[in-house]
């Protein structure tokens, strides 16, 4: 190419032109061709975050401007009050002792917004911290004990498996049990799940993070860990809700919090694994017995409708997190952090519509 | 017909490094949206380079300004320069569009912006829905366009070099620390 810079132009030969401009026409396919691979457009059959999301958006129908999963849920506000006993497990700032605004969203897993309240239904607490100089702490933690799958694949399985039958309404039975029978681990998940002890509201639920995650101390000592926030017993958790009461889980909340003044309390409890736990595994629980730490307490004082509280517009990825908090190596978080962008960012784009429970109107629906 | 002149080599690092970095990104960022298991570990990557491409971008920009381009050959057809020009003013627009359309769609979303460790910028813009959604899907049709205008301007630079040898592709592609490559050099 020396030739370049001492301008030996013009005496190519018609044959060297050719194989010349042959190789720059080749130069931009491979360029465009390893451009289309890197962007999974030659293998149609994988398993991306859009096929997930759209795998919800079949199974459940579409709700414009609903989250993709967790569909039906209500805001919340009010403060971390941290003890300062995490601190020397994070540099997070968030586990010095002091205090951190908090807004979260309650809600039920399943992508029907306006499904009925249904004592079976898996409840969600999702949390996000606002730290000092912008940086956020955001969880999503779920009130089973262990997840019900490994892999995204098998979540995508999972949920391909145990779509409602047309015919029924309930998912196909044989269905389910080549689902378990391929994944054994889900099998013993989901019984450790169906055995769990169903509280009466949300007030009174126990909400786990069930992935693993890293945390980073000052003198950058690592340790897994695992959270949840424990209720704190007040005695005035109320009865069950009825059968036929459609939003009663979320109207029992709302009663409790804004109309009796009574905040909700939980303690933010940082279970530490040992060498030999897994953290790759949410189907896996860790042993009982391993050192928790009360990090300090959860205090929710409001309760607010989507569209009128600062949850509705927000992605609980987990994977937000502030320094002193990191990833484990379980897989599902880099899915979840992607599924759920997909899902925010469709939702974000479509009109929204009145949310089953509302506080400003004081109406459900 | 020779253009004895080169880029300085301080143009010559801004473009070479930006090259690896912008091309980088355009892979990183096709191959995130895409995938399950690297998403978090690649969008980790992605933000913070973004960000020092605009500030590279900025960087650049202020040198062009001190240290301008050499002239195009001077028996280039009017039109072939025009071109030339634009595809570069593309080029610089998108180098800038980009990360604060990125970094723009974040702050639509309600998202941190994080960097590294504890750093995270302010947002640019307060949270909208709609405007999140419009932001995020522009910076997908302008990272196209930028691969686009990549690779005709990948196209004419190899055109440059293979076969019309006037010394454009060497004037960016030389390890020369002169600024001027004598002209009696042609042997
Ligand atoms: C690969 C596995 C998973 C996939 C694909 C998935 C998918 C989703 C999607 C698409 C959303 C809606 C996000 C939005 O639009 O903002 C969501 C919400 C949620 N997910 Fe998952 N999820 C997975 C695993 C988990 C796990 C392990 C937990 C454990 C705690 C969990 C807890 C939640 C919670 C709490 C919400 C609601 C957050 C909110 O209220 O905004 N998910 N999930
Ligand atoms: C020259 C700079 C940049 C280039 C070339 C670039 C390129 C890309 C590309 C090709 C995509 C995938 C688009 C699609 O398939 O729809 C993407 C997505 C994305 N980019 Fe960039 N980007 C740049 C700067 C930034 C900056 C500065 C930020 C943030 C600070 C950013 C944040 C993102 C995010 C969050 C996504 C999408 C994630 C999702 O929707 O799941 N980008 N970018
Ligand atoms: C995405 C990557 C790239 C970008 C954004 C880019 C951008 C630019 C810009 C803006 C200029 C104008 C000069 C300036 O102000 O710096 C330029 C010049 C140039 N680039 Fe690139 N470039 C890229 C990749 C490449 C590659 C891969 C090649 C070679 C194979 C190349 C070869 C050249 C040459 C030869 C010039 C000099 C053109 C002239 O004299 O006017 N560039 N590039």
């Amino acid at each position: 190419m020396t030739s370049d810079r001492t301008g030996e132009a013009g005496r190519l030969p018609k044959r060297a032109i050719a194989l010349r401009l042959g190789a720059i026409a080749a130069t931009l396919c491979a360029t465009t061709a390893a451009f289309a691979y890197a962007g999974g457009w030659l293998s149609p059959g994988a398993l991306t975050p859009a096929r997930i999301v759209d795998t919800f958006e079949r199974i459940n129908g579409r709700h414009d401007g609903f989250r993709r999963n967790h569909a039906k849920g209500v805001c919340v506000s009010g403060v971390f009050q941290s003890s300062g006993a995490a601190a020397p497990l994070s540099k997070a700032s968030v586990f010095r002792a002091g205090e951190t605004p908090v807004t979260g969203r309650f809600a039920l897993a399943g992508g029907r917004p306006y499904a009925a309240d249904a004592t079976a239904t898996v409840r969600s607490l999702a949390l996000r911290f606002q730290l000092p100089g912008g940086e956020e702490w955001r969880t999503g933690m779920n009130d089973i004990p262990v997840f019900p799958v490994s892999t995204p694949a098998a979540f995508q399985e999972q949920l391909i498996a145990s779509a409602p039958d047309p015919a029924t309404g309930k998912p196909d039975p044989a269905r389910m049990a080549a689902f378990f029978a391929a994944h054994p681990e889900s099998a013993k998940a989901v019984a450790l799940i169906k055995a769990r002890v169903v509280m009466s509201g949300f007030a009174d639920d126990t909400f786990n993070s069930l992935n693993a995650f890293r945390f980073r101390n000052d003198d950058g000592a690592v340790s897994s860990v695992r959270w949840a926030v424990v209720p704190i017993p007040t005695g005035t958790v109320g009865e069950p809700a009825p059968a036929d009461d459609k939003n009663g889980l979320f109207e029992a909340l709302i009663k409790r919090v804004n109309a009796d003044g009574a905040p909700a309390r939980w303690r933010l409890v940082v279970t530490v694994g040992a060498p030999e736990d897994p953290t790759n595994d949410a189907t896996l629980p860790w042993p009982a017995g391993r050192r928790t730490v009360d990090a300090g307490t959860l205090v929710i004082d409001h309760v607010e409708g989507e569209a009128e509280g600062r949850c509705r517009d927000v992605n609980f990825d987990p994977l937000i997190l502030p320094a002193g908090i990191e990833p484990s190596d379980d897989p599902l978080l880099s899915a979840r952090s992607a599924a759920y962008a997909r899902s925010f960012t469709r939702r974000e784009g479509e009109p929204k519509a009145a949310s089953a429970v509302a506080t400003l109107t004081g109406g459900t629906r | 017909m020779t253009r004895p002149v080169v880029f300085t080599l301080a143009s010559r690092i801004l473009h070479w490094t930006m090259a690896a970095l912008i091309i980088a990104m355009l892979f990183i960022g096709v191959a995130m949206v895409a995938s399950l298991s690297n998403y978090h570990r690649l969008v980790s990557i992605h933000q913070p380079i973004g960000i020092a491409i605009l500030a590279l971008a900025a960087i650049r920009l202020i040198n062009r300004l001190f240290n301008p381009p050499p002239p195009l050959p001077a028996d280039m057809p009017r039109l072939q320069k025009l071109a030339a020009k634009a595809s570069h003013v593309a080029l610089y627009g998108l180098m800038f569009a980009l990360p604060l359309v990125g970094w723009a769609m974040l702050s639509a979303g309600d998202y941190p912006i994080d960097l590294f460790g504890s750093w995270a910028l302010p947002r640019l813009l307060s949270p909208d829905p709609m405007l999140h959604a419009w932001l995020r899907r522009v910076h997908g049709v302008l990272a196209y366009g930028l691969f686009a205008a990549f690779l005709l301007h990948l196209a004419a630079a190899l055109l440059h070099g293979l076969i019309l040898r006037d010394g454009v592709f060497g004037s960016m592609a030389t390890l020369s620390f002169r600024r001027r490559v004598p002209q009696n050099s042609r042997s």
